[in-house]
């Protein structure tokens, strides 16, 4: 697993190469988030990514749930063929903001409306 | 990174998971057809796989995997399991314990180990043929099609199967992906909506990334019946919290799965709407409402009031029963409740618990220091609470010992095994007969003296038990019988291997021996001397060397490892009768009760469950002999050792001298010191590399007052008199002959 990080301004970009599976998650965990804490808006380049697994995705969806909280942008591009294909099994693209994804499947159904305290 | 403690735990939990396989193999070949047994089997299997693939442990995945394959053949009932796939798992389950005893230790594959691989693996070739499945995960590709006739309808959840699934930390550790079950899944039906739960996902810092977080929620189309789906998680059952709705489940079904789903933040319109009890647009309607309701009655809100709860429109609205409501909001109560129950069981490492025992020894001994400035300063209540202070002490000591004790039970049952397995091999019939399962002895003890008993068993199955006809013609029943047998005897315990076989050849034996030349040609030996001769090293009477034993390694290995333990081992046996082999060894390694003796200055501890009585040496027995000799004990022979003699130490003993009665195995001897000062707590120090060498003691203890005291080996010094005794020595013979009108042959 190789990670390379670039930051332009408030935009920070991080390619990931190779493998984002339980071997290299708790690897590449701290330097997904440090890229993150170190930038207003980032881009996940996965167009390089061999493998991914649950532990994978999971990391994705820990550095979106940071984003959220706070306040930032995150967005996964130009996912690989393996990232999609996971991507596509959760039904995730959507919540990665990937831009394509490997087949139609029907949009998740995220539960918008918040009940009142 | 170290991943050393990570390593031991993957074996302990390997050999555990080995131990569950190899039960559930000999359930299967007792009552076979027992699904459970067979998927717990593949789960085992599946899970070392899958841990040894995370270190890196490539001969125990791809073995394992092998192993794997014929399992998946069997749970689908694409073959039967007979007796002899059973003994071949059961081989492959001992092999994968080697493989993963030898990867641990960090040994490279040994050539027996490489050459029981290729047996085995081609065995298992032969099982599954040139054809065979790949594995479910893996060859449930995205791609794999779907059953044929399934219906491509458009979403109506109300016709699917609603699978609920939250899937344990440790799933992804355990070397099992979601992903891969997910894919599979969709090989049994449509996955027409798939809704991935990240609830549980926590806060960046304390995201575990080797944790699995994820839940979902699956509307499945599919005709498979519900066993078929189950079983497509059927290796994460005991990892993963699995809910299966049939389609169009009754409004009671709903309930349970809400109160059974682990999201205790999750909102109840949520619950509801993943439930499927109702859809999205009424779940949309009941919110609007509420939302209104709170807006017209702002005063309401403002007194504190909360607005109409969620559940309550609901049930007015007529969209759900008020039992659902019920169960969704108990479920949030639940939820806060569960967490207060924890197991009653906890994992503690074993170093803790010597740590503990370490420090309550050293309590102990400065527990004893203070009792012993008391009585010097002859202070009376300080001696009265220091007497109390030694007394919560012991029963800190006690309560310590007794938190590393385990029951053999469990090591005798592994036997079961051995026995099914070698008596099979054997063509023999032997049933295993262990009564004393619940003689609890030291941890470290029990997980040493495994091997040792294995060797013992498989000898007595081998050699001792004679084969079916010979039995018959001597008039014994077909079925032999092998006892394992343990209990507590004077501070230690006893473990017991007897067979109903044919004994000990004597004639065989001394005819080996002389051969070897242990024995001379001339000489005599008595019974107990032949049967010593089998701990020789290299000694074997086998006729032919079986797989089993027979090869000369054996007994005196067995003799080794039970020395290390500072145990004794001797056998008895009666041609055509049998053979007992009796291991005795101490309770536990770390503190005994103790009987502190001087000789001179110095300070030595017997431990206290050996010492017999004490009786005062005779003047005149003190005049007819220095070194060693016997003594009329009330009419029985009584060899003693004088220590000041054995430990040549300078000076003289005062005006009277004491005779210390110790008893070991059956044997009594005397030992003659100075003075005598009573019980004393001992927490055993082993002694240093230095000091390895020396006979005689056994390890060193502190006193209350700092002076070190050594403490004797009683079950040495025992070994020592008895080789004198029957070598012969000559101020044995001078001794005996000192001690005039006592006979000679207790000895």
């Amino acid at each position: 697993m190789q990670i390379d990080v670039q930051t332009v301004g408030a935009a920070g970009r991080v390619r990931i190469a190779g493998e984002m599976t339980i071997y290299s998650a708790s690897d590449l965990k701290p330097k997904l988030l440090g890229a993150l804490a170190d930038c207003r808006e980032l881009e996940i380049s996965a167009a390089e990514v061999t493998e991914m697994d649950t532990a994978g995705v999971q990391l994705l969806l820990l550095a979106k749930q940071e984003a959220a909280r706070a306040g930032k942008t995150l967005r996964l591009a130009a996912p690989s063929p393996a990232v999609q294909d996971v991507l596509a099994c959760y039904r995730l693209a959507a919540d990665l903001d990937s831009p394509r994804t490997g087949r139609a499947e029907p949009a998740s159904e995220p539960i918008t409306t918040r009940p009142g305290a | 990174m170290d991943l050393d403690p990570a390593v031991q735990t993957f074996a302990a939990e390997s050999r555990e998971l080995l131990g569950n396989m190899e039960e559930a193999l000999l359930r299967l070949e007792a009552d076979s057809g027992e699904k459970d047994d067979i998927n717990a089997v593949f789960r085992a299997a599946h899970t070392i796989k899958g841990s040894a693939g995370l270190f890196g442990f490539d001969g125990i995945v791809s073995f394992t995997h092998k192993v794997e394959h014929l399992l998946d053949r069997l749970r689908d009932g694409a073959m039967g399991l007979d007796a002899d796939c059973v003994a071949l798992l059961l081989a492959c389950c001992d092999h994968i314990g080697a493989l993963i005893e030898d990867a641990v230790s960090g040994r490279p594959l040994s050539a027996e180990l490489a050459a029981t691989w290729r047996v085995l693996h081609e065995k298992l070739e032969g099982y599954l043929g040139p054809s065979a499945k790949p594995q479910p995960q893996a060859g449930a590709s995205e791609a794999a099609p779907l059953p044929a006739g399934q219906p491509q309808e458009p979403n109506s959840a109300a016709a699917d199967w609603h699978i609920s699934l939250r899937f344990g930390r440790e799933v992804l550790r355990n070397g099992m992906d979601p992903l891969a079950f997910l894919r599979y899944l969709a090989t049994v039906g449509d996955i027409v909506h798939l809704t991935t739960i990240t609830d549980a996902l926590p806060h960046a810092e304390e995201m575990d990334p080797e944790a699995c977080y994820l839940g979902f929620e699956i509307s499945l189309k599919s005709q498979a019946d519900k066993a078929a789906i189950e079983s497509v998680f059927e290796f994460v059952r005991e990892d993963c919290a699995i809910r299966i709705l049939p389609p169009r489940s009754k409004l009671s079904e709903y309930i349970a799965l809400i109160e059974e789903l682990p999201e205790n933040t999750m909102r109840l319109g949520d619950i509801l709407v993943k439930s499927g009890a109702l859809t999205q647009a009424e779940l949309d309607r009941s919110l609007r409402q509420q939302t209104a309701e709170a807006a017209q009655a702002p005063a309401s809100v403002a007194d504190g009031a909360p607005p109409r709860p969620l559940g309550e429109i609901l049930v007015q609205e007529g969209r759900v029963a008020q039992s659902v409501v019920h169960a969704a909001l108990d479920k949030q109560q639940q939820v806060r409740e569960h967490k207060a129950q924890e197991n009653r069981f906890i994992r503690v490492e074993a170093d803790k618990l010597d740590q503990l025992i370490n420090l309550v020894g050293e309590l102990v001994i400065a527990g004893a220091g203070t009792h012993l400035l008391a009585q010097r300063a002859g202070l009376g209540d300080v001696l009265e609470s220091a007497s109390t202070l030694s007394r919560l002490l012991e029963e800190v000591r006690n309560n310590a010992l007794g938190l590393r004790m385990v029951q053999i039970g469990a090591t005798f049952q592994k036997f079961q095994r051995v026995v099914r397995d070698v008596s099979r091999d054997l063509g023999k019939d032997i049933e295993l007969v262990i009564t004393g399962g619940d003689t609890e002895l030291d941890k470290s003890v029990v997980e040493q003296i495994g091997d040792p008993l294995m060797h013992l068993v498989r000898n007595a199955m081998d050699h001792g038990i004679e084969p079916h006809d010979v039995r018959l013609a001597a008039g014994k029943p077909a079925r032999a019988r092998l006892m394992l047998h343990a209990y507590h005897d004077s501070g230690s315990i006893v473990i017991e291997v007897s067979d109903d076989g044919g004994g000990l050849k004597r004639d065989k034996i001394l005819k080996k021996a002389r051969e070897r030349g242990l024995v001379g040609e001339g000489q005599s030996l008595t019974d107990a001397e032949v049967h010593r001769l089998i701990f020789e090293p290299g000694f074997s009477t086998a006729d032919q060397v079986s797989n089993l034993s027979g090869r000369g390694v054996g007994m005196d290995v067995v003799k080794r490892n039970i020395e290390a333990l500072r145990g004794t081992v001797e056998l008895t046996s009666r041609e055509s009768v049998g053979t007992t082999v009796r291991i005795r060894l101490p309770l536990t390694l770390a503190i005994i009760d103790g009987f502190l003796v001087g000789v001179g200055p110095a300070r030595y501890v017997i431990p206290l469950e050996m010492v017999l009585e004490c009786v005062e040496l005779s003047p005149a027995e003190r005049q007819a002999c220095m070194g060693e000799g016997y003594v009329n004990l009330r009419g029985q022979v009584l060899p003693y050792l004088r220590v000041r003699a054995l430990f040549d130490l300078q000076g003289q003993a005062g005006s009277r001298e004491s005779i210390v009665v110790v008893q070991y195995g059956g044997r009594k001897i005397g030992l003659v010191v100075d003075t005598l000062h009573g019980e004393f707590q001992t927490v055993i120090k082993p002694l240093g590399p230095l000091f390895r060498r020396l006979r005689g003691f056994s390890g060193f203890t502190i006193l209350g007052t700092g002076e070190v005291a050594l403490i004797l080996d009683v079950p040495g010094l025992i070994q020592t008199v008895a080789t004198k005794d029957a070598h012969g020595g000559s101020s044995a013979a001078h001794a005996v002959a000192a001690s005039a009108g006592v006979g000679s042959d207790a000895a």
